[in-house]
């Protein structure tokens, strides 16, 4: 019943490469990756070369041109070989959209090609010990300091925080105007003396996402560093975006639903209990029937808050409704189709025990879901 | 005024070919149900069944069989008059008659399988209120295993003899003419099973009890018996044997898709009606909407009603483009009534000691969704339909 409007030819022909890549650039290394706890950077280059970086990038910028579609044909693929690290989208849909929206000319020009071709790794740099949701209480500043910035401060759970060269830093320009005392930098990490890197976070998914702790000790920063060139645009900048990244997360809660319900009933038509195939027990099918029902509906949800993106209806509490929602069914049908895959769903080699520990981290991230239910609540 | 401009979920945007026709009839209905059936479900609910003269004022009025081609008395509506007669009752509070059973299940019964004589005969009268319709399905034995029904119709010269028992028959009280399913060749199976048209006044009939249930006080519910009831052929709905099973599930979709437009409705209703009880009501100093739990449980809730309103859309919107599947209906009846039946609990819940009076409207609507997770097939057939479809011993 699934018909996107807006979903083209062209983008089976992207979903064709796009496979392709996965299958042969990432499904053979995806083991080695997860124990490292990070992508190599040759897979930026490779992934860049081969047009899945900034899709939605401006060809003006050396994107894509594309649009969400490309977004999530990308995420489906991931999910498809069970690689649900957010990796490309976190740099293209999440990161990119910053710069190509609120960055200078100068900004756009510097960042955006190298980023579409892979020689700029980004990742964004909000959370910090103290304040994780509650983004207005960072301590990270940005003191003007004659010609530029001194950026001291330290965070924390930074995707893309080991691997990038690029990243996004959320500072407190004026510490006495709350939310409209908060700029975005652009932070090269080469370039930045007293910049540190500290450990990269052991979690209990989605592996092969590096997480970092990073440190900012007096870091010099030049004037055209500051996103957009003027201070405490931050806040609203980052407020500003929530919505789509929500819907981006959605993605990715819905494409691994579907793929849990799709292995489970593979795995249920093979296994044998009792003299007969699981599938078919009635609690099995009924369970699965409960899954499938909860993935359709997922589905549906999401394009039709596709559909209001590209029509611009799209808004905080439709993102917020659909990050929740989906998240959370993520959870419980990958939970359902570990336990119809009883033992082996322990066993980290079956990719339904994997996505059970990945799809944890899409109730906290991107804003938790409690934080979802308090803005859906105050529209009360 | 949009589709569901009564609808909590604020952000919600139908995509639905809703018209100006569409709009002029929701408000002639909300008026009436508002008007004319709402003040009356106490009484009803006392009675335990509906006057006959609320059925013929809704006919009056254009309210029962919209979708009927005008050359029998209807007004050759679309889908969406149903749609919006369901929806307009459920907001009004208005439980009994149960019209859409009259509009929507048994009225396209005849329309699409009925010979030129039936549509004549019936069609008219149960447009206009004359005759109030019903139909006998389950059997003491037999609910959702419909091919264990053990009703039979024994052809005689030119009648057939009917003899059984049916039970839980919604109109049953009220009905003029019940649609019978009898099986006319016992060891046929699915393929044995006929539909008839019979009017309650044939020597033979009787009603039994109208039966007590827990909610939907107003709507008669009764037990019916045929002791060899005579009818003539041309009571054998399409007036060919052995096609009754067909009949009924092919019908099945779209009554499970009524049945969940209903749903959409109620949890709404008991969204907007809990939204106001907790705005207005205070415990420990503060409204309750001021407690970060009410706020969150709401906001759950509205979600939910989102979510079962965007799916019900899509499903609307493939039906009227005659691509809905018995899976994805199957999906939405269960899903719709799951949570129509979570969130009224939880509005309950959230009224406190109100919640379980019955003069608060919540409290009710507990009572009558109950049913919801059982007719149009009990959820779990749902979930089997759906879990056939996955592949399985009993792949279809």
């Amino acid at each position: 019943m699934i018909r996107p409007r807006h979903y083209t030819s062209a983008h089976e022909d992207f979903r064709t490469s796009v496979r392709r890549f996965m299958e042969r650039e990432c499904l053979p290394h995806r083991d080695e990756w997860q124990a490292a706890g990070r992508t190599p950077r040759e897979l930026w280059h490779k992934a860049g070369e081969a047009g899945l970086l900034c899709t939605k990038v401006g060809e003006q910028f050396g994107g894509g041109g594309g649009d969400l579609y490309h977004c999530l044909i990308i995420i489906e693929e991931q999910t498809r070989i069970c690689f649900n690290e957010l990796t490309f989208y976190l740099h293209s849909d999440i990161i990119a959209p910053y710069i190509e929206l609120y960055g200078t000319e100068d900004q756009k020009a510097r960042y955006l090609p190298k980023m579409a071709a892979g020689e700029f790794v980004a990742a964004i740099a909000m959370t910090e010990p103290g304040a994780g949701s509650d983004l207005q209480a960072i301590r990270t500043t940005a003191r003007a300091d004659g010609n530029g910035y001194v950026l001291n401060g330290q965070k924390v759970f930074i995707s893309n925080g080991q691997v990038g060269n690029l990243i996004v830093v959320a500072a407190k320009t004026d510490s006495g105007a709350g939310a409209k005392g908060i700029s975005l930098f652009l932070l090269e990490t080469d370039r930045a003396d007293g910049f540190t890197r500290g450990k990269n976070l052991k979690k209990i998914g989605c592996k092969a996402q590096d997480s970092s702790e990073l440190f900012f000790d007096n870091v010099r920063l030049p004037p055209e560093s500051l996103l957009g060139g003027v201070e405490g645009q931050g806040f609203a900048q980052l407020m500003r975006r929530l919505p789509e990244e929500r819907l981006i997360m959605a993605m990715s809660a819905v494409a691994n639903m579907e793929e849990a319900v799709t292995e489970t009933v593979s795995y249920v038509g093979e296994r044998k209990a009792f003299g007969q195939r699981l599938g078919d027990f009635q609690n099995t099918r009924f369970k699965l029937a409960e899954a499938k029902t909860k993935a359709t509906l997922a589905r549906t949800f999401l394009e039709y808050g596709i559909d209001s993106f590209i029509d611009g209806t799209f808004d905080a509490t439709q993102g917020a409704m659909l990050k929740w929602w989906t998240t959370q069914r993520q959870n419980e049908v990958a939970d359902e189709c570990l336990q119809l895959h009883g033992g082996y769903g322990y066993m980290t080699e079956y990719e339904i025990a994997r996505r059970y520990a990945d799809s944890r981290l899409g109730r906290i991230a991107g804003g938790t879901n409690e934080i979802m239910k308090d803005i859906i609540g105050r529209t009360l | 005024m949009s589709a569901v401009a009564h609808s909590v979920s604020g952000a919600f945007v139908s995509k639905l070919p809703y018209s100006p026709e569409h709009e002029i009839f929701r408000a002639q209905a909300r008026r009436f149900f508002e008007t004319e059936v709402a003040p009356m479900q106490a009484e009803w609910d006392t009675a335990r069944i509906t006057p006959r003269s609320i059925w013929k004022r809704a006919g009056e009025l254009g309210f029962l069989c919209p979708r009927v081609p005008e050359a029998y008395g209807g007004m050759g509506t679309d889908f969406l008059f149903s749609a919006i007669l369901t929806e307009e009752q459920v907001r009004a509070g208005a439980i009994a008659p149960m019209i859409s059973l009259q509009s929507d299940v048994i009225a396209p019964y005849i329309v699409l399988y009925g010979t030129e004589e039936q549509k004549t005969r019936y069609l008219p009268k149960m447009t206009s209120g004359d005759c109030i319709a019903s139909i006998a399905m389950t059997e003491p034995s037999g609910g959702s295993d419909l091919q264990a029904i053990r009703t039979i119709a024994r052809k005689e010269g030119d009648h057939y003899l009917i003899s059984g028992q049916k039970t839980f028959i919604s109109n049953g009280i009220n009905a003029d003419m019940v649609i019978v399913a009898c099986k006319t060749d016992a060891g046929a199976g699915a393929k044995g099973m006929s539909l008839f048209l019979v009017d309650t006044d044939a020597p033979g009939f009787s009603r039994g009890r109208n039966l007590k249930k827990l909610g939907q006080h107003g709507c008669d519910t009764a037990e019916l018996f045929f002791d060899n009831v005579r009818v003539p052929q041309t009571a054998l709905l399409g007036g060919e044997e052995g096609r009754g099973f067909a009949q009924l599930m092919d019908r099945l979709v779209e009554e499970r898709l009524m049945a969940s437009i209903a749903s959409a409705a109620m949890i709404d209703r008991a969204l907007g009606m809990t939204i106001q009880y907790v705005k207005d009501r205070k415990a420990f100093g503060q409204r309750i909407i001021d407690f970060q739990n009410t706020r969150f449980k709401l906001a759950e809730a509205k979600t939910e009603a989102m979510v079962v309103r965007v799916f019900l859309e899509a499903c609307i919107a493939d039906f009227m483009e005659g691509r809905l599947d018995a899976a994805t209906s199957a999906m939405l009846k269960y899903w719709s009534t799951e949570q129509q039946c979570a969130i009224v609990d939880d509005c309950v819940q959230l009224h406190g000691g109100y919640g379980y009076i019955l003069d608060y409207p919540i409290a009710r609507m507990w009572l009558d969704g109950r049913i919801t997770k059982i007719y149009g097939g009990a959820n779990e057939i749902m979930k089997d339909i759906v879990g056939r479809t996955l592949g399985g011993r009993n792949a279809r």
